[in-house]
């Protein structure tokens, strides 16, 4: 269990860290520390069983129909990501809350950034493969508001968007990779595809699956062609670029390669794929490194580099390269990231990153200038330093690998380009920054930063040197078992010491040293060369290109989909739907009639169908007088009512008797506001063509219900029929589905109900529409009182129909009605007095504030779930005794009756909601006319 | 019966569609209730025609009607409601905003209320 809570206590933490911002800005500095140091806790009791030889797996069930499990794994390459993101983690933390400035939200930065975190540790952590693809998503998320996290800045948008967009495409591509991967392994679990290699690699859907997870991985790595976003992202507040671009996001794509290694590479489609993208990037990034004016730029595409270098490792596919790809992904991880930071407090202390300008700082701040050359010097893989070991057992990989093919000088030659630019590179990071002449106007004086502000920075230097210095003795049992944890074996034999003899690695390392000290010496005819390269092959311009055309693509597609017309559009569902349900019907080949006996018509029947037809069409005729069509509407819904009557659903009848008063009302209220008549706007021909479209709408449904009304079938009715009485407690079958066997679908029911209610409040607040003067005939709009005898009626009429309310839904459970049509009498009982009274009257008698009663519905429905669940059932489950009273004989008690009475709250909160401050607009309308007498506010 | 009943699906589908296609808010409203009664209708009849069986339980009844159908419907009645109610404040909000109730909120051509 503790890895999940590894994974999870910094998802937590990203919000505990967001809110305790508001007490002071160390508070989330002090918050996030923690967060790491929890995560670390969690993750200490598993430390030592990959030094053990051990795989901890830890599964949690989550849909296990699907053959989802939460899964966790720790492997030695598992423990060293988890380690490195933790560590370092915790390191970007301490430094962050120098670098950040007062206006900064420490809290949004710290949020984001242990969402980030927790996501990281997610993908090292996992052990199924769609969980590690979550993870993998949720890293571009996160790195997106991370690297967006100056939103005022147009850079960082653009460079978040640009992030989110090759990743998230990767990512995409690498769903499907995973799913053939999947398929073709048969589990989603590490273990098992771990173990399976051969078969997979012989599979015919190796290489499409292998093409599209190498995309995953390539684009979150910033291997070429997908590298550009990386440069971009540098506009995300150093830290940020410290923590992604050394020990996490990007190694991501790496920790992938690594992770698939035993059963992905030792193909030649692996070799070619891997290889040339590794070394493209390797020898492109370091170009471009050399030649960036930008101190983060120089870091950015040294980054790239050094990613390609790792790549090209794994590509080489043999387990001594894959050793030292891990080797110098450690390695990597702490001379970068101590040099992004150095990179931060120049920039922080001068106010601009330009190395024309940054100049002889060596004077300011010398302090940070020794820092700054260590881990320069390890990433020019200087002697001593960590970077020269795993850069030697490069050189030593790319010769043997090398060795006995046709073209045998093309790898080790390349490497050394690659490896002089990183010298120079290396060296100008150092030599233009802190020497080189004097500052040339800077916005500030420089000086050393904050004490603490360099402790990260030391601890980091201090591990390049120990590592490379004392290899054996630091940095080898992690390694051992980060290796084991890629081979999914024992490693062969190697050896971390400095000092081999003369060999090729160690001669071509110092030819790379000699090369790249008189690569920078000879710089400036170099600069002059790439100024008048540069802009020719711009990737940045490419991407920007297929990204405009694709947004005119989805603009186009939507312009000619979508009119704005609501006319057209309805018109083309309902042409569709047409064309769908025809397709249907034609494809089939079964009758039209069933088998099924019809019943015989009666007298009553045919009498109210007819007059039920007769009245829809005279609506539709009538449309254009509003008032009158709304009134023949309102039969049409009675006339629906008895249609539940006579085929047997009481229950149906009356709610839609009761839903029919409350809508009419409704729509009378609303028809004050809108013009009385439509015009004659649609021509004749679209007329006709509008009656013919509607003429076969009508048809097609007919068709449909005759088809269906023929045909014999099976219901699982009898299920609930026969589960009703013993089960939930209760003879209304239909109530009892309502409140027990289906009441989580009414718990979201009347949740919707509580948010239309909501949604419609807040659209009538500060709504104001000027009531008409004249009614639709012109006469003047009439000011009388409410009628007398109506407002009497209806008072004395009140408690009657609370009382029946209640019986209604007292009942409900065994005889026909129920929460849902209480609820509905109650709304009409109290809707009348707002009628028959007027709103101010009934308003000052009741309260106004709706929402309490949707609430306490909720509430009510909801805890009634939570109780079952409480008491060890599943949610919502129902349980009822019977109860026998003085004079009213044997009553029953059901747990629903309460669900039912949440049900009643929300649907009479929610329907007086609507209607009454509908209402109240009317008294907003128009100013109370003087001559008007008082309401009688006695009775 | 069953004829009865395609018929009235079919023609209050039809009425609704109309409806539905007009110009103007208020008949647009009127038409997807028509269209919800249809609906409902529609529905409610999946679990075929039933004379006089109500779903309530008792001593010796010769059988039932589909209780299941009747519990999608009647919820799907109070939702039809606070669709409908929704729908016409969009329409009144529409009208506030924009002076007209046209249904793409065209400016009013020729002066009618």
């Amino acid at each position: 269990m503790n890895l999940l809570f590894v994974v999870l206590i910094p998802f937590v933490g990203a919000g505990l860290a967001a809110w305790v911002s508001r007490f002071g800005r160390l508070q989330s500095a002090w918050m996030a520390g923690g967060v790491a140091v929890a995560a670390l806790l969690a993750l200490s009791p598993s430390i030592a069983a990959p030094f053990l030889g051990e795989t901890v797996i830890q599964r949690i069930p989550w849909l296990p129909g699907f053959g989802l499990d939460l899964m966790f794994r720790l492997d030695g390459l598992g423990l060293l990501f988890a380690l490195m993101i933790l560590g370092m983690g915790l390191l970007i933390i301490l430094y962050a809350r120098y670098y950040l400035a007062e206006r900064d939200c420490m809290g949004r930065f710290y949020g984001y950034l242990l969402l980030f975190m927790g996501s990281m540790l997610g993908i090292v952590l996992s052990e199924n493969l769609i969980l590690l693809l979550m993870f993998w998503e949720l890293t571009s998320l996160s790195s997106f508001l991370l690297i967006s996290y100056w939103q005022h800045r147009e850079d960082a948008r653009t460079g978040a968007r640009m992030a989110l967009t090759v990743t998230g495409l990767g990512g995409v591509a690498m769903l499907g990779g995973f799913v053939l991967l999947g398929e073709i392994a048969g589990s989603y679990e590490l273990s098992v595809i771990l173990a399976s290699g051969d078969l997979i690699r012989a599979d015919p859907l190796y290489t499409p699956m292998l093409v599209l997870i190498l995309l995953g991985a390539l684009t979150k790595s910033a291997q070429f062609p997908f590298h550009f976003w990386l440069p971009h992202a540098m506009a995300a507040p150093t830290p940020v670029s410290a923590y992604l671009h050394s020990a996490t996001l990007v190694k991501a794509g790496v920790f992938l390669l690594a992770r698939l290694f035993p059963v992905l590479s030792g193909t030649v489609e692996w070799s070619i794929l891997v290889m040339s993208a590794g070394l493209a990037t390797l020898l492109l990034g370091a170009y471009f490194a050399l030649f960036k004016h930008d101190l983060k730029g120089l870091l950015a595409y040294s980054t790239i580099s050094h990613l390609g270098l790792i790549t090209l490792l794994f590509g080489i596919g043999t387990p001594l390269a894959a050793v030292a790809g891990i080797f110098h992904i450690i390695n990597h991880a702490t001379f970068k990231a101590s040099l992004f930071m150095a990179a931060g407090i120049i920039d922080h202390e001068c106010g601009t990153r330009d190395m024309r300008r940054i100049n002889g700082l060596w004077r300011y701040m010398p302090y940070t200038g020794t820092l700054a050359m260590v881990a320069a010097a390890a990433m020019a893989g200087v002697p001593l330093f960590n970077g020269f070991l795993s850069k030697e057992m490069f050189f030593a990989e790319a010769v043997d690998f090398s060795a006995g093919s046709p073209w045998r000088l093309f790898l080790p030659v390349a490497v050394l380009i690659a490896g002089m630019l990183a010298v120079a590179y290396s060296l100008r990071f150092i030599h233009d920054v802190f020497f080189n002449g004097d500052p040339i106007d800077l916005p500030k004086t420089p000086h050393e930063p904050p004490r603490w502000m360099k402790v990260p920075v030391e601890i980091l230097v201090a591990v390049c040197l120990l590592v490379g210095i004392l290899p054996a003795f630091t940095v080898a049992p992690l390694l051992y078992v980060a290796a084991v944890g890629v081979l999914q074996t024992t490693p062969p034999h190697y050896d971390l010491a400095i000092w081999h003899g003369i060999n090729a690695a160690l001669i071509m390392s110092l030819i790379a040293l000699i090369g790249g000290i008189l690569v920078y010496a000879g710089r400036q005819p170099l600069f002059r060369f790439a100024e008048r390269l540069e802009g020719r092959i711009d990737a940045k311009a490419m991407y920007e290109q297929v990204l405009q055309g694709v947004l005119e693509l989805a603009g186009a597609v939507t312009r000619t989909l979508d009119t704005g017309s609501l006319q057209r559009m309805i018109l083309v569902f309902v042409l569709t739907a047409l064309l769908l349900g025809t397709i249907g019907f034609l494809g089939g080949g079964a009758p039209l009639t069933g088998t099924r006996a019809t019943l015989p018509v009666d007298a009553v029947s045919l009498l109210i169908s007819m007059a039920l037809i007769l009245v829809a069409i005279w609506t539709l005729m009538l449309h254009r007088r509003r008032f009158t069509a709304l009134i023949v509407m309102g039969a049409l819904g009675l006339l629906v009512s008895l249609i539940f009557v006579k085929f047997s659903a009481p229950d149906l009848a009356l709610t839609q008797l009761s839903v029919e008063v409350v809508t009419i009302v409704l729509l009378l209220l609303a028809l004050y506001f809108l013009p009385q008549y439509s015009p004659a706007e649609s021509s004749p021909a679209r007329r006709i063509r509008d009656l013919v479209v509607a003429g076969l709408a009508g048809t097609g449904a007919s068709l449909l219900t005759w088809s269906i009304l023929t045909r014999p079938y099976d219901s699982i009715a009898d299920f609930f029929l026969a589960n009703s009485m013993p089960g939930g407690g209760g003879g209304n079958v239909v109530n009892v589905i309502l409140v027990d066997f289906r009441g989580f679908d009414t718990l979201g029911e009347i949740s919707v109900l509580a948010l239309a209610g909501l949604g419609i409040y807040a659209m009538l607040r500060d709504l104001y529409l000027p009531g008409p003067v004249c009614d639709s005939r012109g006469h003047p709009w009439n000011w009388d009182v409410h009628p007398p005898i109506m407002a009497a009626l209806t008072r004395l009429l009140l408690p009657l129909a609370l009382l029946v309310s209640v019986f209604i839904f007292l009942r409900g459970h065994n005889l026909p009605g129920g929460g849902f049509i209480a609820g509905l009498i109650t709304a009409v009982a109290l809707i009348m007095q707002y009628l028959a009274n007027g709103a101010e009257w009934t308003h000052n008698r009741m309260t106004s504030n709706l929402h309490p009663l949707i609430g306490a519905g909720l509430l009510i429905g909801t805890a009634t779930g939570l109780v079952s669940m409480l008491l060890g059932y599943p949610f919502l489950t129902s349980a009822f005794t019977h109860v026998h009273w003085p004079l009213i004989g044997d009553f029953e008690l059901a747990s629903a009756i309460a669900f039912d009475l949440g049900v009643y709250l929300v649907v009479v909160g929610a329907t007086l909601l609507i209607l009454v401050h509908l209402g109240l607009m009317h008294n907003a309308s128009h100013p109370a006319p003087a001559d008007a007498p008082a309401l009688p506010n006695h009775s | 019966m069953e004829v009865l009943i395609t018929l009235i699906i079919g023609v209050l589908t039809a009425c609704g569609v109309y409806l539905a296609l007009r110009a103007r808010t208020f008949p647009v409203v009127l038409g997807l209730t028509l269209l919800s009664y249809a609906v409902n209708l529609f529905l409610f009849v999946t679990g075929r025609l039933t004379v006089g069986l109500p779903a309530v339980i008792a001593e010796n009844s010769a059988g039932y009607a589909d209780p299941l159908p009747q519990a999608l419907v009647l919820t799907a009645i109070v939702i039809s409601f606070a669709m409908t109610a929704f729908i016409i404040m969009l329409a009144l909000k529409a009208r506030a905003e924009l002076g007209n109730d046209h249904v793409d909120g065209r400016p009013d051509p020729g002066a009618h209320s």
